[in-house]
């Protein structure tokens, strides 16, 4: 075949895992891989949570983008401005234009905390502040520093947001580092979420309940933040209650890249590209797919949903090429370490159609699933030189694929 | 899931009362359930939206979020809690005829 185009747009985890797949998969005569992204800061976002209790420094979980991506890949440090679907073409910031034969939307998230009345007013970042960001979690690492007691308050503005169980991490690691300073006592720890349970998935909900219960959490439900106010330190809900707060951490509404909103027919009223839940192509054009957490997909906006995902959209992608049809399918697959608090973690893994279920991963004597335990604590912090040196190369970890596996867990009947 | 009468009509609803049928619905059935929520008069703007999500998710297979309601259907979140004091999106979902909304994950 001729010498192929193939943009990405994002040089994040999914982004950079495609390329280095891609490179991988195709000769340099065959194609041209091109990842463009506005910063040269690849963030291991996982790591976030851990600086706000000082148990990890914002240095060691940011590297440079371009060094993760293979030879043979160019990376392009540029804004986008826009895509022109009915081009086939990239147009940067610089006015550059990159033509494509394939595009690959893998550019994330954008945090919107403006879009909360008021959250970005006075008090931000001074007793209001999110860990989603690592200017935020260094700036909430010092404000609990400071910390002497009080009302602390953890609230997630709304759906879909970065790794769903994050903010329940936070309030069981912030529980534990209050007690470790002995000001667990003069502290009230508050979890407000939009949803009616702790979690989204019956079975694992009412885990993290208990655990919440257990460590002496107050769990509101149903709280859907409309206003803040960071001088009185109340937030309040549309349907009129209010929580005050001597601190509050916001995990805040989450958006697709602002070149996607500049795009008309790419993305949705969020921003967020429609995706084929299973082959990962756009309905916008076939020659365009999208990956991690720009899409739309009907699942956890987490790392190890991107890395499963990969698999399959190189798979789509070089069949796309060759004009055949796509026949890889993602089926949904996710799993996440939860990091519970004293050198503990539970392990959740599910997909479109399973929800997380106790057992064990990735088989019968792998590790315990729903479970609190030391092994979990150990795997999450083992991540982390796994997703530098493993996945973003797009090395194949054994016994871990794309499809979830049902061998290990224990099967639970639920009444729908 | 079991069949119920809703409006003389025969449905089928889940255990909170979720029609799972989108096809089983119409105009009456919505005002019943409406009432036995606690609407007891549907204006114009509650149907924009009730008509909205129920479009929705006939053409997509999923009902919008609150939020995506309050950018799409020209309703704005605040309006939608006031028009569906317990939660717009499920209220909603529920007068509309269609199954809970059921988020993301």
């Amino acid at each position: 075949m001729t010498r192929k185009q193939i943009v990405i747009l994002g040089g994040g985890t999914g982004g950079t895992m495609a390329a280095n797949r891609l490179r991988r998969r195709f000769h340099a005569d065959e194609a041209e891989i091109h990842v463009v992204d506005r910063d040269d800061r690849h963030v291991y976002q996982p790591g976030l949570l851990f600086v706000p209790f000082g148990l990890a420094h914002v240095e060691e979980v940011v590297r440079p983008r371009r060094r993760q991506l293979r030879d043979g890949v160019v990376f392009h440090e540029r804004e986008v401005d826009s895509i022109v679907l009915d081009r086939d073409e990239v147009l940067l910031h610089d006015g550059t234009v990159l033509p494509y034969d394939v595009l690959v939307v893998a550019s994330g998230v954008r945090l919107q905390p403006e879009e909360t009345e008021g959250l970005t007013g006075p008090g931000w970042n001074e007793r209001m502040f999110t860990f989603y960001s690592p200017q935020g979690a260094v700036l909430l690492n010092e404000a609990l520093e400071r910390f002497e007691g009080g009302r602390l308050v953890v609230n997630l503005v709304d759906m879909p947001i970065k790794c769903p169980v994050a903010p329940l991490e936070f309030v069981f690691l912030a529980d534990w580092y209050l007690r470790e300073r002995r000001i667990r006592s003069k502290t009230e720890l508050v979890y407000a979420t939009p949803l009616d349970g702790a979690f989204t998935k019956p079975i694992a909900s009412e885990h993290l309940a208990g655990l919440l219960a257990e460590k002496e959490i107050e769990l509101v439900t149903e709280f859907n933040a409309g206003e803040v106010d960071g001088v009185g330190g109340t937030l309040g809900s549309y349907d009129g209650r209010e929580l005050g707060f001597d601190l509050l951490v916001t995990i805040p509404l989450h958006g697709g890249a602002a070149y996607v909103g500049r795009s008309p027919g790419l993305g949705d009223a969020l921003g967020f590209v429609p995706t084929d839940k299973q082959t990962l192509q756009t309905p916008v054009k076939p020659n365009v797919f999208a990956l991690g957490d720009a899409t739309d997909l009907p699942t956890s906006k987490a790392g190890s949903v991107t890395h499963f995902e990969a698999e399959v959209l190189v798979e789509n992608i070089a069949r796309y090429l060759a004009d055949e049809e796509l026949d890889a399918a993602y089926d949904g697959h996710a799993n996440c370490f939860i990091e519970t608090g004293f050198h503990k973690a539970l392990l959740i893994d599910f997909n479109y159609e399973t929800e997380p279920l106790p057992g064990r991963f990735p088989s019968a004597f792998g590790l315990p699933l729903l479970r609190q335990s030391r092994l979990n604590h150990v795997g999450k912090l083992m991540f982390q030189w796994i997703y530098w040196h493993a996945l973003l190369p797009g090395r194949e970890i054994p016994g871990i694929g794309p499809t979830m596996p049902m061998r290990g867990k224990k099967a639970i009947p639920i009444d729908v | 899931m079991t069949m119920t009468l809703i409006a003389d009509a025969p449905v089928d609803v889940d255990a909170e009362g979720f029609l799972t049928d989108p096809e089983q619905w119409n105009e009456q059935i919505g005002r019943a359930i409406a009432a036995e929520n606690g609407i007891t008069e549907l204006t114009d703007r509650h149907w924009l939206v009730v008509t909205f999500m129920r479009e929705r998710y006939l053409a997509t297979g999923t009902a919008p979020s609150i939020r995506s309601l309050g950018k799409e259907s020209g309703v704005p979140v605040r309006e939608l809690y006031q028009l569906f004091p317990k939660g717009p999106a499920k209220l909603a979902a529920k007068i509309g005829g269609i199954p809970k909304p059921t988020g993301c994950i």
